[in-house]
């Protein structure tokens, strides 16, 4: 029972954002003129994937106290890159998908370093090696275009089993294959350590800058997949700033509505997916209830501040108002 | 204060191991031109407890930062098991089995107690945990310190101080610790949980782990210490049995002055007595029950019992910080409703708090002390919108002269004054609100014996200014020392109020574990 307790406790964040997604989307469903269709589902799945994976990277370096500015231009930039490597020959489609990943990795080791031996706040090391990284997406693609391999793209983007969409499958495999390893390893356990009492975590032995090059390594090869699964999806590069922006911010957002805490220690990527399957499914909604798309971003907004003010809820209900501060 | 004998066990194995199992020759430690640590030879050994004493900036920090691998000496060499050994982190350290439990809790708020306790080396294999391992690992340490009541899953944020020191400790034994270092370890338990980590110390000494004890609490060393070192001004200035000098001989080494009078005289009262603050059936939440207690103007009146039992409660709402308060508070005569600090120091109230951490709720470690000094009071000196730094300062050099705080100028950073000076700015900054009761909750936690005895004195010279006070202290002798009357706490409600000879240690236990009146002459005899 304890056990039943201490669970809700450290989990209601994730599990609330989880209950707010399936409402907003079983609104959606039986309000939408579309319905359930098996092609509405693959296409709401597919915008909901990549913003799900940026946010997945966002939230490995948010619980090391830090935030990923550049999240959104590793995304773009490894968009333009699979959009040049991954084709050709069965061979050469593996081959480019295994460089894309490691371009994405070795971005967000980049920050890392200079986070870790910089000592530099991360906020501006990744501002700045945002732009870098924009700048070479825009050396690759100046102007939208580039090729993918279109059979996979097609495989990825659908479903199996006549109504599951491909591109969840794959969320499921990212989670398996990366989240719930980070969750259960050491070095996982060291970056919540490392975001939530820096300090207490060197004194205790832990091996803080390995902990936190990990997190900033595997968020730049979440971002990677993203930008390779946005590639299956449009069938091409896209080197827009704005694009690349708009995610990083999204992503930031996704992973608040989804209960990480900005002050590091405390979440996980599980709240951030469904933190991003809510902000993709607004516009959705409108559609729905035919409102301009231009409410969107209001919508979007006043989800946000409804996510933080959950949050704050809780000051009301103190009786010491010192603990707000703690 | 006599020696407890040697465990023949513990004698045995000192006896199977005399030669030293970690030795430090000629260490030394520069902090820019300040010598922390000036060529020092000191060596304990297993199964064996060493106490460290020593007055703040003794150096005392500085070696068991060395010790620790926290920070590298500049110079000397250090024998660990009689091989030469050189530490460039804590993990280093603990590889070879030194761990240190510090002051300044060494855990991670966000982590559970169990992920906690198996930080850096959980069980499990190729690099991932082993979850039901790591449980029973936690519940089985947390059994050994007496805390099999934490649950393991807690996040330990939602633990008292005193349970993460415990908690704290569990951590440090789950290691296989063969030389622990316990630097003030209990400056935040008291009753019960000290006890619990005597009875350890003791199981762990016999086990033939050797122990470096850093307390500030003389009777605690008396009680549990085989050896001796005292430290002065970067140097071992004596290491000795325990025993073989008396408290006020070893005060001396440490200060060159004599312990008798640590505590100044207290004052005959004549006058009638003139409430200056007026506590009645206060409530709040299941921490404070039914609380009424008065304090004189010019009075010291102390706050006892054992650690959690409300003491801090009360102070957090006299001061406006906790909500739903219910009781009267009368300041004067008058009745005054306290919703925030804010309200606490006007005019109108003029109550002031030392709070319990002064690093996190009392000052703003980057800042000045001049900043820090002017900050709760800082209107006072506005004249047509902006700052008079004139008489700003004024006041500010009144306040450092009267404390004698130790800083090259008010310009210097509080963060880098020792714990002793630190305190007396956080003091200095209340006084220069002009408030006329003060809260001072443990106001000599870790701080040295001389600074503490600076405290004390303007304690007592605040008091015969008229100055109301209420002193939460989990120091028996301090209560003894400095209190006009003592209240004990017990369960959120005054158990029993003490006064003039009857303000002992016997008194004071017996009330702290609530016993009866019948039984306090023989828990008063137990508890020495």
């Amino acid at each position: 029972m304890t056990n039943v307790r201490i669970w809700l406790a450290q989990n209601y964040a994730p599990i609330l954002a989880g209950l707010v997604f399936a409402a907003m989307f079983a609104t959606y469903a039986t309000k939408g003129s579309a319905g359930w269709q098996v092609a509405v589902l693959d296409t709401a799945a597919n915008k909901a994937v990549a913003l799900a994976l940026i946010s997945m990277a966002q939230t490995l370096v948010i619980i090391t106290r830090g935030v990923d500015l550049s999240a959104g231009m590793i995304f773009i930039m490894t968009n333009c890159i699979a959009s040049a490597l991954v084709t050709g020959t069965p061979g050469d489609v593996a081959l480019g998908i295994c460089g894309v990943l490691l371009a994405g990795a070795l971005a967000g080791l980049c920050n890392g370093l200079l986070v870790v031996f910089g000592r530099l706040p991360s906020i501006i090391v990744t501002l700045a090696t945002g732009s870098i990284y924009s700048g070479i997406a825009l050396a690759i693609r100046p102007t939208p275009g580039g090729s993918i391999d279109e059979d996979l793209a097609d495989f990825l983007t659908s479903h199996l089993f006549g109504a599951i969409p491909t591109s969840l499958v794959l969320l499921l495999a990212v989670v398996l294959l990366v989240w719930v390893p980070f969750r259960m390893s050491v070095v996982g356990r060291h970056c919540y350590a490392a975001g939530s009492a820096e300090s207490a975590a060197y004194m205790s032995g832990v091996s803080v800058s390995r902990a936190k090059l990990v997190a900033y390594t595997l968020s730049g090869l979440l971002s990677g997949i993203a930008g390779l699964f946005v590639t299956f999806v449009t069938y091409s590069g896209d080197a827009g700033a704005t694009i690349g922006g708009a995610y990083t911010l999204n992503s930031i957002a996704a992973v608040v509505i989804g209960g990480t805490s900005l002050y590091g220690g405390a979440g996980g990527a599980i709240g951030s997916i469904f933190g991003a399957f809510t902000l993709r499914t607004i516009d959705d909604l409108l559609l729905a209830f035919g409102l301009p798309p231009l409410w969107q971003p209001l919508f979007q907004g006043i989800v946000l501040l409804g996510a933080v003010s959950l949050g704050a809820v809780r000051i009301f209900r103190l009786r010491n108002r010192m603990e707000v501060f703690q | 204060m006599s020696m407890t004998p040697i465990d023949t066990n513990a004698r045995r194995i000192r006896e199977l191991s005399q030669a030293p199992f970690l030795q430090l020759s000629g260490i030394s430690k520069r902090y820019g031109g300040v010598t922390a640590l000036n060529s020092v030879n000191f060596a304990c050994r297993r199964g064996a407890v060493h106490a460290v004493l020593g007055e703040n900036g003794a150096g005392k920090s500085t070696l068991i930062k060395i010790i620790t691998g926290v920070v590298r000496p500049d110079d000397g060499h250090m024998l660990l098991d009689g091989q030469a050994v050189s530490f460039a982190t804590p993990a280093d350290a603990m590889r070879n089995g030194i761990v240190g439990i510090f002051q300044e809790l060494s855990l991670i708020p966000d982590l559970s107690v169990e992920a906690n306790i198996c930080l850096t080396s959980p069980p499990g294999q190729l690099g991932f945990i082993n979850f039901a391992a790591q449980r029973r690992f936690a519940k089985n340490l947390l059994d050994r310190v007496g805390c099999g009541d934490i649950h393991p899953g807690e996040l330990v944020r939602n633990l008292s101080l005193s349970r993460k020191q415990m908690v704290e400790i569990a951590k440090a034994l789950g290691r296989r610790a063969r030389l622990i270092v316990l630097d003030e370890a209990t400056s935040a338990l008291t009753g019960e949980d000290v006890k619990k980590v005597y009875s350890l110390i003791e199981r762990l000494r016999n086990e033939g782990v050797a122990i470096l004890y850093i307390s500030h609490r003389m009777h605690e060393i008396a009680h549990l210490a085989d050896e001796c070192s005292v430290f002065r001004n970067g140097q071992n200035v004596a290491t000795f049995a325990n025993g073989e000098h008396t408290d006020s001989e070893i005060v001396r080494m440490m200060i060159g002055r004599d312990f008798k009078h640590v505590f100044p005289e207290k004052p005959v009262r004549t006058k009638a007595p003139r409430p200056a603050l007026e506590i009645e059936h206060l409530s709040w939440a299941d921490r404070i029950k039914d609380v009424s207690l008065s304090v004189d103007a010019g009075e010291i009146v102390g706050l006892g019992g054992l650690d959690g039992q409300g003491q801090r409660e009360l102070f957090l709402a006299l001061f406006g910080v906790l909500r739903g308060v219910t009781g009267t508070v009368r300041v004067n005569g008058a009745s005054v409703t306290v919703s925030s600090p804010r309200k606490a120091k006007s005019k109108a109230v003029g109550i002031a708090l030392v709070p319990e951490d002064r690093k996190t709720e009392g000052l703003i470690l980057p800042m000045t002390v001049r900043d820090n000094m002017s900050l709760a009071s800082i209107g006072r000196y506005v004249q047509r919108l902006m700052i008079d730094r004139a008489s700003e300062n004024a006041e500010i050099g009144r306040q450092v002269e009267r404390m004698s705080i130790k800083a090259a100028n008010t310009d210097v950073v509080v963060g880098t004054l020792s714990g002793g000076n630190q305190q007396k700015v956080l003091i200095g900054k209340w006084l220069m609100t002009g408030a006329r009761i003060l809260l001072l909750n443990d106001p000599t936690r870790g701080i040295d014996v001389g600074t503490k005895q600076e405290i004390y004195a303007l304690m007592r010279k605040l008091a015969d200014e008229g100055t109301a006070i209420l002193f939460y202290s989990t120091d028996y002798d301090e209560l003894i020392g400095c209190c006009d009357r003592v209240a004990i706490f017990y369960d959120g409600a005054v158990r029993r109020e003490l006064d003039g000879d009857n303000i002992v240690e016997h008194n004071i236990v017996a009330a702290s574990l609530a016993l009866d009146a019948a039984a306090h002459s023989d828990e008063g005899k137990a508890a020495k």
